[in-house]
């Protein structure tokens, strides 16, 4: 296992580290221009900014480390977004124990098979094992108040906090021909144009948006901040085609089916929310809200990235 | 009490609260952002499980806790040679016995170390609330014996959410689930306040506290309860 990143990684990050320091620049020029009247926007968009320095500092020093280390941090994601799932919809006793099941077995194992490269076992233990065994252990405990509904939140948290997550470390995993020891890559590919994709939205949506996209289940998307977001980001994704085994067009196509996916399911997820009548999953990043806020997208966008990649590519 | 076992009482309760607080989210607030001082208070929260006072505990600024003392039942703590240690030199708690017929002796008792100078944590539902669809337990009146007794003192409400959820009554293992301490304003017995209004009000101070869609669960006879009795009967 080599244990540096390959030079057009480094690449990919002065790139986003560039945009970074640009906004950060427009952000400060902006605040010091309201200085007398602050405007909320302008302060969420800064501390986006700032948290979205760390964020990718992290990201760096984690890809780094190569399959471990991208195994790694996507381990300590997971298990922030099942924490914010599960404080959200978790109601009665009678759920505790399947809720530890899903903490202390569910997740080491599913990403102990992502670090072993174990696919059958990795693809199976939660659509499969863990759809029988939750209700089972919630069965068990004699509380069969709303035992359906509880049963059926328990098991879609641990699909997106534990099962989609871990698809995004699992891109280590693919045997690509002719791409070995570059799978980090696609991961960073895959990251940058969903993220991109999230970010762009909200720009063009805060600055051209008008009309909102889907109000009943999120207020914030605007139709031109979508097309607007979603058009750049497959633009994004076409001129990162260099650093993956993609032709620009199926870089652009790929990375499209990645934007409408991580869309859908930011919408998704927002809709949950809504039914629990909160706004953000938790606050634990400064200005984005919580963990599951920010990767929300990402659920969505990774199984599908993986399978495009494993069934066309590896 | 020797050095080495003052140590080892200092070093338990620095792992401790490192412990819950990775578990809980729940980090001690600062002292410039509650508006009363340390000195003579009792902080009264809900009751919903074992980790309760020490959830408390935490949230209060490091400096502060020299003169908090959870209030516990002597009867469960003296129980065990490591439990006594802990509720004794840890949490320096104020023992009652709870299975005594004699309420004034307890009071008595708390009205003391409140004298001395020292703040109370104490619980006034009087014991853990294990139902599901139960948001807060009437009040005993305990409390309200306690600020009649001492009218200087000051009572703080406060909202611990979701530590039933942590680690439930009856189960072993904590699963980490995100907590949230809500530190409310301090308030009094007015002159002439009875019984019953004092209760309330301090009820209804400390579940204003909690969240929105909690609170809404704590109005009387909510929808789901009367469905699940309709069902039984």
């Amino acid at each position: 296992m080599n244990n540096a990143l390959p030079i057009q990684a480094g690449f990919v990050f002065a790139g986003v580290f560039a945009v970074l320091l640009l906004a950060t620049l427009i952000g400060n020029h902006l605040k010091n221009k309201h200085i007398l009247n602050p405007n909320p926007v302008i302060n969420n968009m800064n501390a986006r900014i700032s948290s979205w320095w760390v964020m990718m500092m992290v990201l760096l020093f984690a890809f780094w480390f190569d399959h471990i280390g991208a195994t790694l941090l996507f381990f300590f994601i997971s298990l922030a977004a099942l924490r914010e799932f599960m404080t959200l919809i978790y109601q009665r006793r009678g759920d505790h124990n399947a809720i530890a099941a899903c903490f202390y077995v569910l997740l080491p194992l599913q990403y102990y098979f992502v670090l072993t490269n174990w696919y059958g076992m990795f693809a199976v233990l939660i659509p499969v094992y863990a759809f029988l065994i939750l209700p089972i252990i919630s069965g068990l405990s004699g509380d069969t108040v709303a035992l359906f509904e509880r049963s059926a939140k328990i098991q879609w948290g641990a699909m997106m906090s534990i099962f989609c997550l871990s698809h995004v470390p699992a891109i280590m995993t693919l045997n690509i021909p002719e791409f070995a020891g570059r799978n980090i890559l696609l991961l960073i590919f895959m990251i940058v144009v969903v993220q991109s994709s999230d970010v762009l939205q909200y720009i063009f949506g805060k600055l051209w948006g008008k009309t909102p996209i889907a109000p009943a289940l999120s207020p914030n998307k605007t139709v031109v901040g979508t097309v607007g977001g979603m058009a750049s980001a497959t633009i994004l994704a076409a001129c990162l085609y260099q650093i993956t085994p993609f032709t620009p067009f199926q870089a652009a196509l790929i990375g499209f089916v990645m934007c409408v996916m991580g869309f859908l399911g930011g919408l998704v997820m927002s809709g949950i929310k809504r039914s629990y009548g909160v706004k953000d999953w938790g606050k634990m990043i400064h200005g984005h809200g919580g963990m599951l806020d920010r990767v929300d997208s990402i659920c969505f966008a990774a199984p599908v990235f993986f399978h495009i990649v494993r069934y066309f590519w590896a | 009490m020797s050095n080495s076992l003052h140590w080892l009482a200092r070093l338990i309760d620095r792992s401790l609260s490192l412990f819950v607080s990775l578990l809980t989210g729940v980090r001690p607030k600062f002292s410039g952002s509650l508006n009363f001082s340390p000195e003579k208070k009792v902080y009264y929260a809900n009751h919903a499980s074992h980790g309760d006072f020490v959830l408390v505990w935490i949230s209060l600024p490091q400096k502060w806790r020299e003169v908090v003392r959870p209030v516990a039942g002597a009867d469960y703590w003296l129980g065990g040679k490591i439990r006594r240690f802990i509720i004794q030199q840890v949490f320096n708690a104020l023992l009652i016995m709870r299975n005594g017929n004699d309420p004034k002796a307890i009071t008595a008792q708390m009205t003391e170390a409140l004298q001395n100078g020292d703040s109370l944590i104490i619980f006034p539902e009087g014991t853990r609330n294990t139902d599901d669809d139960v948001v807060l337990l009437p009040f005993k009146s305990g409390i309200y014996h306690l600020a009649r007794e001492n009218p200087d003192v000051q009572f703080v409400p406060i909202w611990i959410d979701n530590i039933n959820r942590v680690l439930p009554k009856g189960k072993l293992i904590p699963v980490p689930i995100i907590c949230d301490v809500q530190i409310g304003d301090e308030l009094r017995l007015h002159p002439n306040e009875s019984k019953d209004e004092f209760l309330q009000r301090a009820r209804d101070a400390m579940l204003a506290l909690a969240p929105k869609h909690k609170r809404d669960l704590a109005l009387p006879q909510p929808l789901s309860k009367q469905k699940t009795q309709e069902n039984q009967s």
